[in-house]
């Protein structure tokens, strides 16, 4: 009779190693069987990493914004007479209008002060991006006096990255209030007068380079958390190209 | 014992996120995911009765949402939405750290170059944790079954991983 430490190991003991779900009796003879099975065991290193993998990828997907049909009150249309399931989506969507930009906001749990950050932001563009006759404080003439002083009051050290390679030549910025304290927008526009805004304020949340995306109406903005600030790039752009942008954004503010 | 009314909406809208994420993952765009995902919330509303013990409404929700991908009714008919998996590819390397993008768009494309039941065993395992036997009763099918499978997919994936995405003849399945 053989104990449970003897018996050959199979290759579905050694998908249960990978996942935790292998006895515990069973353990030492799976790493004594990689041990001596050298190809098995990068087999299984490549499992592993593709589980990691699966993971890394997918997961941030739980943080994508809720179309208002996936939000409660849920319709019952297997149920409900039609006029009802009307009357409900119609209370729905009279509803989402009215909650603006903050029912569009992340479902995620442990994000309501991203999602209020980028609330802040689009609210800033909105205002700004139409102004006519002023819309920055600081003109690009003076970026050096621009970039200085708006460091200062943010306590970081600040720099308007450069967008011309997308047609987009600095403005200028301003200093804001918001909830948390003082922010900055840097402000961008192309030859046919579009304009985008980076907004910036001092965050303590840990960084998080992953960009986030929401919209409101036809305002796109991705958002990010680098080097102590809390980022945001917003404009009525198409996600593609503004998420282009935003790569440009990262990369110069990191070079 | 908690009445069946406790399974509400909110209780339900609680999963939401979790239930899209996976049926994104699966049918790799979020508009296919979210007809797939309305679906599930109402064919769970209209059979609450149906679960008996509200603390597995995650596995059932899962269940219930398995089961009208594999008859496909109306994700599948839909016309003009059809995101090719390379677009996916790049929405999802957007959410992921920027030194991580190339290798996400990669493993992305290669995932998505499999068979939707070795995308479903993957990823019920690998992202949304669940254990074997959560798998088998998820899937309807045994312990044994979700092993094998497990081990199948894994293999492919590598096969794809490893080979490169540019192998005409293993995207014919």
């Amino acid at each position: 009779m053989t104990t449970p430490e003897e018996e050959p190991v199979t290759e579905a003991e050694l998908h249960a190693w990978l996942d935790g779900e292998l006895p515990d009796d069973r353990r030492d003879a799976v790493r004594r069987y990689l041990d001596d099975h050298p190809e098995v065991a990068h087999r299984f290193a490549s499992y592993r990493a593709q589980r990691t993998m699966t993971a890394r990828a997918f997961a941030p997907l739980i943080d994508r914004p809720l179309p208002d049909r996936l939000k409660p009150p849920f319709s019952r249309r297997h149920r409900a007479l039609p006029w009802l399931a009307l009357a409900a989506s119609l209370l729905a969507f009279v509803a989402g209008g009215a909650a603006g930009w903050l029912a569009h906001g992340w479902s995620a749990p442990g994000a309501p002060s991203s999602r209020a950050f980028v609330a802040e932001a689009v609210a800033a563009h909105r205002v700004f991006a139409a102004e006519v006759r002023h819309p920055v404080e600081v003109g690009a003439d003076q970026e050096e006096h621009l970039v200085t002083w708006l460091g200062k009051r943010l306590g970081k050290p600040l720099r308007a990255p450069r967008l011309a390679g997308r047609g987009y030549e600095l403005v200028g910025g301003r200093l804001l209030s918001d909830t948390d304290g003082p922010a900055a927008q840097l402000m961008y526009q192309d030859a046919t007068g579009r304009r985008i805004t980076l907004y910036a304020r001092p965050t303590r949340d840990p960084a998080d380079t992953s960009f986030r995306f929401a919209h409101d109406g036809n305002v796109q903005a991705f958002y990010w958390r680098d080097n102590g600030l809390a980022w945001a790039l917003t404009g009525e752009l198409d996600r593609v190209t503004l998420s282009g942008i935003a790569e440009d954004v990262y990369r110069a503010l990191n070079s | 014992m908690p009445a069946a009314d406790d399974i509400d909406d909110r209780a339900i809208a609680a999963h939401v996120p979790r239930l899209r994420r996976y049926a994104a993952a699966l049918v790799g765009n979020l508009a296919d995911a979210d007809d797939l995902v309305q679906d599930c919330v109402e064919k769970a509303l209209a059979n609450r009765h149906a679960l008996r013990d509200p603390s597995r409404l995650g596995g059932w929700l899962l269940s219930i949402l398995h089961n009208l991908h594999v008859s496909g009714i109306r994700w599948r008919r839909r016309r003009g939405h059809e995101t090719p998996v390379e677009d996916f590819a790049d929405d999802v390397a957007l959410s992921t750290p920027p030194a991580d993008r190339g290798a996400v768009r990669d493993f992305v494309r290669a995932f998505g170059q499999l068979s939707e039941e070795h995308r479903r065993i993957l990823l019920l395992t690998g992202v949304e944790g669940l254990s074997y036997r959560e798998v088998a009763e998820v899937l309807e099918v045994p312990i044994g079954t979700v092993m094998s499978r497990l081990a199948r997919a894994r293999e492919r994936l590598r096969a794809l991983l490893e080979g490169g995405e540019e192998r005409p003849l293993r995207r014919i399945k």
